[in-house]
């Protein structure tokens, strides 16, 4: 008697399991689809949150709340809007050609390489029962005292002390990289990269343009000045160095 | 109890092929990056599915330090990918256009 509502229970949660899975599966598959084929980057981002939210809820299916969490807030509110941020930055969001492909082969080579692998690996699971070994090594991750978030807290802080302390150094190189990277070269080093060399005024032939135009000529002489200071080992060819100044204070009488 | 774990997994690896076809077919470079993110969630998800079957916390934690680390690689990245374009302006972000050593 008391088995028959239990068993009812028990087939209606699965129900909704499923229902909540499927819906998921769409959203992350369908996202994951139009991230591949979205010819506008910004589409693509907008795909790539529906794939991440969709994931989110699959975590909160399977009691990792904190890890939903983290991952909404992480995937979705950081890392797509710095993608989002990138692509704005660099104007980089119009159209492109999908349908054009340098290599012939490629494309059917990598889907033929992926639904190797993809075959590869299912057919594995099946045959290896999906995930076999020994159960709550670390620490259960059901029923703990306090939940998934005091579980996690606990293996974090314990076990994997050491790792959480070397993701702060990879945090800190991090942004030490970041910062390296956004820094501007210096002008001179831009200059030379870009290819135009630095057009210096010979101190005899540039003399009639300094008195035609006086505060431009002082203005660029003040600025190679402050350049040669910058870059003390004399990146022009003749005179430029410090001889070049009396000449931009003499243009401006 | 939910749904079986079978399905998860599956699930994840249809999700990273569909990133590997991605990261393998398109050109754009911001957008192979994206496929990179979308592997490293079928990973994730593959991990929190195996801590969910076998009852371990650690997969969870394991999934955390996989945040993280994604986190950091995609500002690496992008501080990576600003720093070619602001280099070499006028060009799209195309990988094919990315053929010299040279900055």
């Amino acid at each position: 008697m008391s088995v028959l509502p239990a068993t009812t229970v028990l087939l209606a949660t699965t129900r909704v399991d499923a229902f909540v899975f499927a819906i998921s599966a769409i959203l992350v598959l369908g996202g994951a689809i139009g991230v591949v084929v979205a010819r506008n980057p910004v589409h693509a981002a907008l795909m790539l949150v529906t794939t991440l939210l969709g994931v989110a809820v699959l975590f909160v299916e399977q009691d990792a709340n904190f890890l939903a969490a983290v991952q909404v807030i992480v995937y979705a509110g950081a890392i797509v809007v710095l993608f989002l941020f990138v692509i704005m930055f660099l104007g980089v969001d119009r159209e492109e050609n999908v349908a054009q492909e340098p290599l012939p082969a490629q494309r059917p080579l990598a889907v033929a390489l992926v639904a190797m692998g993809l075959a590869g690996v299912l057919l594995l699971g099946a045959a290896a029962h999906w995930s076999v070994g020994p159960h709550a090594v670390v620490g259960g991750a059901r029923g703990q005292p306090g939940g998934d978030v005091a579980a996690l807290g606990r293996a974090v802080f314990t076990t994997y002390l050491f790792p959480f302390e070397a993701t702060a150094a990879l945090l800190v190189i991090a942004v030490v990289g970041a910062v390296v990277l956004a820094r501007r070269p210096p002008r001179q080093v831009r200059e030379e990269m870009r290819g135009e060399p630095q057009s210096g005024p010979e101190p005899g032939g540039g003399e009639p343009e300094t008195i035609a135009d006086p505060m431009v000529a002082l203005a660029e002489a003040v600025a190679r000045a402050v350049a040669v200071g910058l870059v003390p080992n004399g990146h022009d060819g003749a005179g430029v160095p410090l001889e070049e100044e009396p000449v931009g204070e003499g243009a401006r009488q | 109890m939910s749904l079986s774990g079978n399905w998860y997994l599956a699930l994840s690896a249809v999700l990273f092929a569909i990133g590997a076809l991605g990261l393998l077919v398109r050109r754009n470079v911001l957008v192979m990056f994206m496929c990179v993110e979308l592997m490293l969630n079928a990973a994730n998800l593959s991990l929190v599915t195996f801590s969910r079957m076998l009852n371990d916390i650690g997969g969870q934690a394991l999934v955390f330090f996989v945040l993280v680390v994604a986190a950091a690689e995609v500002v690496v990245g992008l501080g990576i990918i600003v720093a070619i374009f602001r280099r070499r302006e006028g060009e799209s972000t195309t990988v094919d256009d990315l053929h010299v050593m040279k900055g």
